[in-house]
């Protein structure tokens, strides 16, 4: 156990952690150069082409240390971003240590900090890493300052990288093997080993990524999950990550490693849970596990008609991998057939939709996410709403809740009063503000989800010049005023573009999304009519005018093959299209009514 | 309706990449570099023999570019050189491209003695301002004695090319255009609404605010002026841009015969950098460029920079699209011979969408556009082609 490190990076999004940890691998050859690909840990296009980690990997790294012994360094990578924080927290706690990593021209951000405090209440040992030293603006002298004043560690502790470069590299092997602390724990003990995350194999089941805390686990036991005693299953084979899978005859404590015990879903373990044997239960079962619970809520339909039963079973795989994806049948008069489906946060929504519709091939509508509301019916009867669609009379509502969230936001001073009135705008209470260091700020405010789920990052990233940074924990349920804003389209309500928004929001929200519409649809052969409207009561129209000439003066030899494939993509086109009765809406239409420019 | 060209025979394009100006609104290739001429008529040459083919041909069409910067022994050269190795027939409709500017009349003299026996003048406007703006050399005074050279010359059959919807310009003003044309009498008018082509200086000029296009509905009224004009000033519209001069007298169509072998899928062949063929189902393109054409030419090599197969879907789409460009529209029976499905049929729900009497004159043997129609067809195009994917439309 002496010669195990466990450790994660921490980082702000864009900070360098992908290519850190491609060094620190380049460095231990575990893959030879030739096999080697930039964001190794990064396996889904996805992940690599956006530059953020969406599923944790972990890799075992031998390491030859100046004092000549060998050491095994599991880098177990966490996600990196804020709809996933409770993956990281089940990581970081399967770690004795993490790397601090920091750019050296961008600073301190809020995710810094976050992830600090988070790796803090898991009391890991920190080292600070200050990365991209070789940017011309990299300004060493500022993060060390900060590391100090903002984050009260020692500034004389980091490392300096520049992971692009490779300088530094193996002075953090050497500092993850000095400084951090080896794992402690006991191989006698029943076996205690942490989930901290899994993945579906199509070959082997579900590949459980998990740390031994006690004991040992070997193929041939038979285990159980803590949360399910029900449940037993046998240990076909355990083994380590180094890039590909390599079986080992045992783990025991302090190791980290994966373990295929013949389980059908990913859903079937949780992250956070507990293994133990069957036989001989711990006592205890690890703390902080808790069920990951969707907060944004969106429909999806498949743009072709006959797309539904494709969808059906490209869900049904992707849940195979995606344990906090939950979906149930879902129907719009507008859309046919379709789901509702939960997500972690925006940014998982995304990734799912862009899951489906390249590795399935699949053209998706999604409708504009909602949060889930509390209603109290004028019975008495309680009442969970995240779809519009379901979304009772209102003559019959007594009250409703919304969820809130508290916001910390770090910025600049100079861009306070931009933050401050974003965030008012967006219903928000400014609860507390500080100043870090001189010139940075750190606002706490209290928003409604609904009012950030959607552009709010977005919108703080521009009217702060990319300076801010911001991370969220939902605090409670408060009483809000509802309504139901539907929109009409040439008279028809398309019941797919119907969102739930607060009352003072109603008028506004109903302009932009007709404004939004309005861009959206593109023009065809007769007037279309937008309207937004609230039960009977119209609150804001725009029109999208027919065209009045569209044709092509000529066409001779040279121009028919390029007319033609003009005509070819605009069909190819009309795939990411809707028919909603004779007017063709465009995929991102249903999305569009929820942005918020020009308010 | 009577069948337009019951002839398989094919056509042939010559593409003249010279002018002594790009107009600003042009986006056919061409270079100012006029030294490399006789190079370029080598190389021409050389295609021609390299393509030699046995297939009968009735048009040949000089276009370009601006083909009357070419001395006009260079054109007699390549017409004699179709002459020995093609079957030109004797009758064959030749056309060339002349622009006022670069016309004189002994030229003139010469062209038609070696054949060609349609000339279709580059006018664009009778206006001065309006030719400026459009960055032509000539200017309305040449156009007219142009013409009138033409005429003395012995010319029978003469087109004239026009394009209005200019920045600016005003109904007035097309309409001045065009009875100065009809007063010429020619045999065959093109009026072009003016299109904002990419790559074009006019497009730059619009991005930076130094042109401002006519809108939409403005441009709408142009179009219907016009068609209405000419068609009541002797005058049949046959395609979107293109009227002829109705003789039934003498029974002589004017229509361009080369040009409805592009919109009729008949065979033709083109030769000059990036000239496209349509042979067999098969479309080839030259090489865009005059270096990369003589090079390719140079080393003993077909110019041929790509060529497609046309699939089933892309004989719809052509089918449908040059079909509606047409006056009279689509030919109902040839397409359910092309396609083996009942054509009223198959686009009932679109004709259900759309609204057939405004937009369509429609019968057993045609499916053809009213001028309303016309107006917008690449959008009624993209709706029944799309019928062809979508059967639930």
């Amino acid at each position: 156990m002496k010669n195990i490190r466990n450790f994660s990076i921490i980082a702000h999004i864009d900070h360098g952690k992908s290519t850190l940890s491609d060094r620190l691998i380049q460095l231990t050859h575990i893959v030879s150069d030739r096999e080697f690909q930039d964001q190794i840990l990064d396996n889904m296009d996805i992940e690599r082409e956006r530059g953020i980690t969406i599923k944790s990997q972990t890799v075992c790294l031998p390491y030859t240390a100046v004092d000549g012994k060998q050491y095994f360094l599991n880098l177990i990578d966490t996600p990196g971003h804020v709809d996933f924080s409770y993956e990281v927290s089940r990581a970081l706690a399967s770690c004795e240590g993490a790397l601090l990593l920091i750019d050296a021209s961008q600073g301190v951000e809020a995710q810094t900090l976050a992830n600090l405090y988070l790796a803090l209440e898991h009391d890991l040992e920190i080292i600070p890493v200050i990365n991209k030293i070789d940017l011309p603006s990299a300004d060493i002298e500022r993060v060390k300052k900060q590391i100090e004043d903002d984050l009260g560690l020692d500034p004389e502790t980091a490392i300096m990288v520049s992971a692009k470069e490779g300088t530094g590299v193996e002075d953090i092997l050497e500092g993850v093997v000095r400084n951090l602390p080896p794992p402690s724990g006991d191989a006698d003990a029943p076996l205690k080993s942490l989930i901290f995350d899994s993945h579906y194999d199509a070959f082997r089941g579900t590949i459980v990524h998990f740390r031994v805390i006690d004991g040992t686990i070997k193929a041939g036991d038979r285990i159980r999950f803590m949360s399910n005693s029900t449940k037993s299953y046998k240990v076909e084979e355990v083994g380590i990550f180094q890039i590909v899978r390599v079986p080992q005859k045992t783990l025991s404590a302090g190791q980290v490693g994966y373990m295929i015990a013949g389980i059908k879903t990913v859903s079937d373990t949780r992250c956070g849970d507990t293994i133990t044997l069957d036989k001989t239960p711990c006592v205890k079962s690890m703390p902080g596990f808790k069920e990951a619970k969707p907060v944004v809520f969106s429909s999806i339909y498949p743009v072709a008609s006959d797309g539904y039963p494709e969808l059906v079973t490209a869900l049904e795989k992707l849940k195979l991998n995606d344990a906090s994806l939950i979906y149930e049948k879902d129907t719009s008069v507008a859309l046919g057939f379709g789901f509702r489906c939960g997500f972690l946060g925006l940014l998982h929504l995304e990734v799912v939709q862009e899951r489906l519709e390249r590795e399935y091939d699949l053209s998706l509508i999604l409708t504009a996410p909602s949060v889930q509301y509390q209603l109290t019916l004028n019975d008495g009867t309680e009442l969970v709403v995240d779809n519009p669609a379901l979304y009772p009379d209102p003559t019959l509502i007594d009250s409703a809740k919304e969820p809130y969230i508290k916001a910390t936001i770090i910025v600049p001073d100079r861009y306070m009063g931009a933050v401050m009135k974003l965030c008012l705008d967006r219903r928000g209470i400014n609860k507390n503000y500080q100043y870090l260091t001189n010139d940075r700020l750190e606002m706490i405010f209290e928003l409604p989800l609904s009012e950030v789920i959607f552009d709010f990052y977005d919108k703080l990233k521009s009217v702060t010049q990319g300076y801010g940074s911001f991370d969220y924990d939902l605090i409670d349920y408060r009483p809000s005023r509802l309504v139901k804003l539907d929109i009409l389209i040439n008279g028809e309500r398309v019941d797919a573009l119907s969102q739930l928004v607060h009352e003072e929001r109603a008028v506004s929200r109903g302009r932009t999304a007709c404004e939004k519409l309005k861009d959206e649809i593109p023009r065809q052969m007769f007037k279309i009519a937008i309207q937004g409207a609230i039960g009977g009561k119209i609150i804001s129209r725009s029109t999208v005018s027919p065209f009045r000439k569209d044709v092509t003066a000529k066409c001779y030899g040279g121009d028919i093959t390029r007319k033609r494939k003009l005509l070819e993509k605009q069909r190819k086109g009309k795939r990411r299209m809707k028919m909603v009765g004779k007017v063709m809406i465009p995929q991102s239409a249903f999305l569009s009514v929820l942005k918020t420019d020009g308010e | 309706m009577e069948k337009t060209i019951a002839s398989p025979a094919a056509g042939i394009y010559i593409h003249i990449p010279f002018c002594v100006k790009k107009c600003l609104y042009c986006d056919f290739y061409s270079e100012t570099a006029l030294s490399r001429r006789s190079e370029f008529v080598s190389h021409l040459i050389e295609e021609l023999s390299l393509r030699q083919s046995e297939y009968p041909v009735d048009t040949l069409y000089f276009g370009g570019g601006t083909p009357s910067v070419m001395d006009p022994d260079s054109i007699g050269t390549v017409v004699d050189t179709i002459r020995r190795l093609y079957r030109l027939s004797p009758d064959a409709e030749i056309t060339l491209e002349v622009n006022p500017g670069t016309l004189d009349r002994t030229a003139l003299d010469r062209y038609l003695a070696m054949g060609v026996n349609r000339l279709n003048i580059g006018v664009q406007s009778f206006n001065d301002k309006h030719l400026t703006l459009l960055g032509r050399v000539h200017t309305a005074d040449a156009a007219c004695r142009a013409i009138a050279d033409a005429r003395d010359a012995g010319f029978k059959n003469i087109g004239l090319d026009f394009i209005y919807a200019l920045p600016g310009q005003s109904v007035q003003a097309v309409l001045d255009d065009l009875q100065r044309a009809v007063a010429f009498s020619p045999e065959h008018l093109s009026c072009y609404m003016l299109t904002v082509e990419p790559g074009t200086p006019l497009e730059h000029g619009v991005k930076s605010g130094d042109f401002t296009p006519l809108d939409e509905e403005q441009t709408a009224d142009h179009f219907r002026l016009v068609s209405q004009f000419i068609n009541t000033n002797g005058y049949a519209q046959y395609e979107i841009s293109n009227f002829s001069r109705i003789s039934r007298a003498n029974g002589v169509d004017y229509r361009s015969k080369h040009n409805l072998k592009y919109w009729n899928h008949y065979p033709y062949r083109g030769f000059g950098p990036s000239a496209h063929s349509f042979i067999d189902n098969r479309r080839s393109w030259n090489h865009q460029t005059l270096d990369a054409y003589e090079s390719s030419i140079d080393g003993g090599l077909l110019p041929v920079a790509g060529e497609e197969v046309l699939t089933r879907e892309q004989q719809f789409t052509e089918f449908i699209y040059l079909g509606l460009r047409q006056t009279d529209g689509i030919d109902v029976q040839e397409f359910e011979r092309r396609f083996d499905v009942s054509f009223y049929q198959w686009f009932q729900p679109v004709f259900e969408q759309l609204r057939p009497k405004d937009l369509f004159r429609n019968s057993s043997e045609r499916c053809a556009l009213t001028l309303e129609g016309q107006l917008i067809m690449d959008g009624i195009c993209r709706i029944m082609v799309d019928r062809n994917l979508q059967p639930n439309l």
